[in-house]
């Protein structure tokens, strides 16, 4: 075994080394069934956060991941399944992609698997988005399924249409109430004996 | 650490440093996200535990780059202009390998840095320090078959910042990678040999574990150097594994 190197702050100038162009648009407009995700990221006193940078990774409609390249340069007709947004002054971010299907054999909910960096987080965290419409497969989500009601909630995007048509509201707080659940994805977190609960009072 | 406080000397900030390297390092090397001396943690950090939770599919595999995504030029930051940029002309190459000692291969490395004077091109930089018009920082690269990757480009400045009176970043360079699932995300940054700043920075202090934090500094390497030419560096970097085997589905 290798000794991983370690993580480092993406630090506040990142704004020239890592968006570009089009990096929210997981689908061109006017694709069909495309819909728009987006939110605030705050931190533990409430404020927005304008320096974190955001990536969503995700199936299409059908249950696939993209195996194509052209994640970056997008050719403006593939569906690539990343995307990458900093958030603005306000600390909003959006993206237009297409709902996520299931992947044939997942135990897990329909999801988009979500890496917040920012200014201040010395190591990126991982979450989720769910949907509320696949109320059975929720149910079942070996992540959502061991979370209590407040923490679940804070993992499903909320319907919130808008001009452009059909859309989800997901907000990310980084610390304090209605933190989001971030989780431990790596191989050293899933060697360490079984936690009984992930749940903690406040 | 509230921010409406007075900006701590480096005295005060160096004695958090020398407290929190008392405390157990993470096994795995990384900074805990929660580090006083960084003030900008404070609000940051997540205060619940992590939810430790086997991968979905989707995070075991990663988006695709390729040859659409990066060219060539991409990799050397000093030909992004006409004229050649100021500064110390360096090679910064290595592999990227992930826990198992496995080459990543054809994936994307992505490198930004501040000019040789320290300042970078970003409006929020107010570092009274000149920007180079024949320097922007960014680079971009794709590993090869053995997980390679090089970069030219100018050595970069120490720079101030504000995070208490005096703080000083040692030179480095950003780097943001992927493996071939997400869950091997990594951004981190790389350091030079010596520094004489490693011991007043706190983000380079949050890695507490000593032999972890050398895994954060590059070795000279004269057999990179160019004559003539260029300095070279080494920076072998390491990803978390990658989850060979898919999830349990009767797990958590
Ligand atoms: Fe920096």
């Amino acid at each position: 075994m290798l000794e991983l190197t370690p993580s480092q702050t993406v630090g506040p100038f990142f704004a020239f080394g890592l968006p570009f162009d089009g990096g929210g648009d997981v689908v061109p407009a006017g694709t069909p069934g495309a819909i728009t995700l987006h939110g605030t990221v705050r931190d533990g006193a409430g404020a927005p956060v304008p320096d974190a940078l955001l990536e969503f990774w995700q199936t299409g409609p059908d249950g696939r991941l993209p195996t194509r390249s052209g994640s970056l340069h997008r050719d403006g007709r593939s569906f690539t399944g990343f995307a990458r947004v900093p958030t603005d002054r306000a600390g909003d971010y959006h993206l237009r992609t297409l709902r996520p299907a299931a992947p044939s054999g997942s135990p897990h909910a329909p999801h988009l698997a979500v890496a917040v960096f920012a200014r201040g987080l010395l190591h990126h965290l991982f979450t989720r988005v769910y949907f509320p419409n696949h109320v059975e497969a929720n149910a079942a989500d070996p992540l959502l399924s061991v979370l209590d009601e407040e923490r679940r909630a804070t993992l499903v995007a909320v319907p919130d249409g808008g001009p452009t048509g059909p859309g989800y509201r997901f907000d990310v707080r980084m610390q304090g109430p209605g933190e989001t659940v971030f989780l431990d994805l790596s191989t050293h977190g899933l060697a360490q004996p079984p936690v009984a609960t992930t749940e903690t009072p406040a | 650490m509230s921010a409406s406080q007075q900006p701590a000397t480096q005295r005060e900030v160096s004695a958090e440093i020398a407290t929190a390297a008392g405390v157990p390092p993470r096994a795995d090397g990384h900074p805990e996200r929660a580090y006083g001396p960084y003030r900008s943690t404070a609000l940051r950090a997540p205060q619940q535990p992590l939810v430790v939770s086997p991968p979905s599919l989707t995070e075991l595999a990663a988006p695709v780059f390729g040859a659409r995504d990066v060219a060539p030029i991409d990799a050397d930051l000093t030909r992004h202009h006409t004229g050649d940029p100021l500064g110390e002309r360096i090679i910064v190459t290595g592999r990227v390998l992930d826990g198992d000692g496995r080459p990543v291969r054809h994936q994307l490395l992505e490198i930004w840095q501040a000019n040789a004077a320290g300042r970078y091109r970003h409006e929020g930089d107010q570092h009274p320090a000149p920007l180079d018009p024949n320097f922007t920082g960014g680079g971009r690269a794709i590993t090869d078959d053995e997980g390679r990757y090089r970069f030219v480009t100018i050595k970069p400045g120490a720079y101030p910042w504000r995070n208490h009176t005096n703080a000083w970043r040692p030179a480095h360079i950003h780097f943001s990678l992927f493996g071939t699932a997400f869950t091997q995300r990594l951004v981190t940054q790389m350091y030079f040999p010596g520094d004489p700043l490693f011991g007043f920075d706190p983000i380079f202090q949050s890695v507490t574990d000593e032999k972890a934090q050398q895994r954060l500094v590059a070795a000279y390497d004269h057999d990179v150097t160019e004559p003539e030419w260029a300095l070279g560096y080494r920076w072998d970097i390491v990803l978390d594994g990658a989850h060979a085997t898919p999830p349990d589905p009767d797990g958590v």
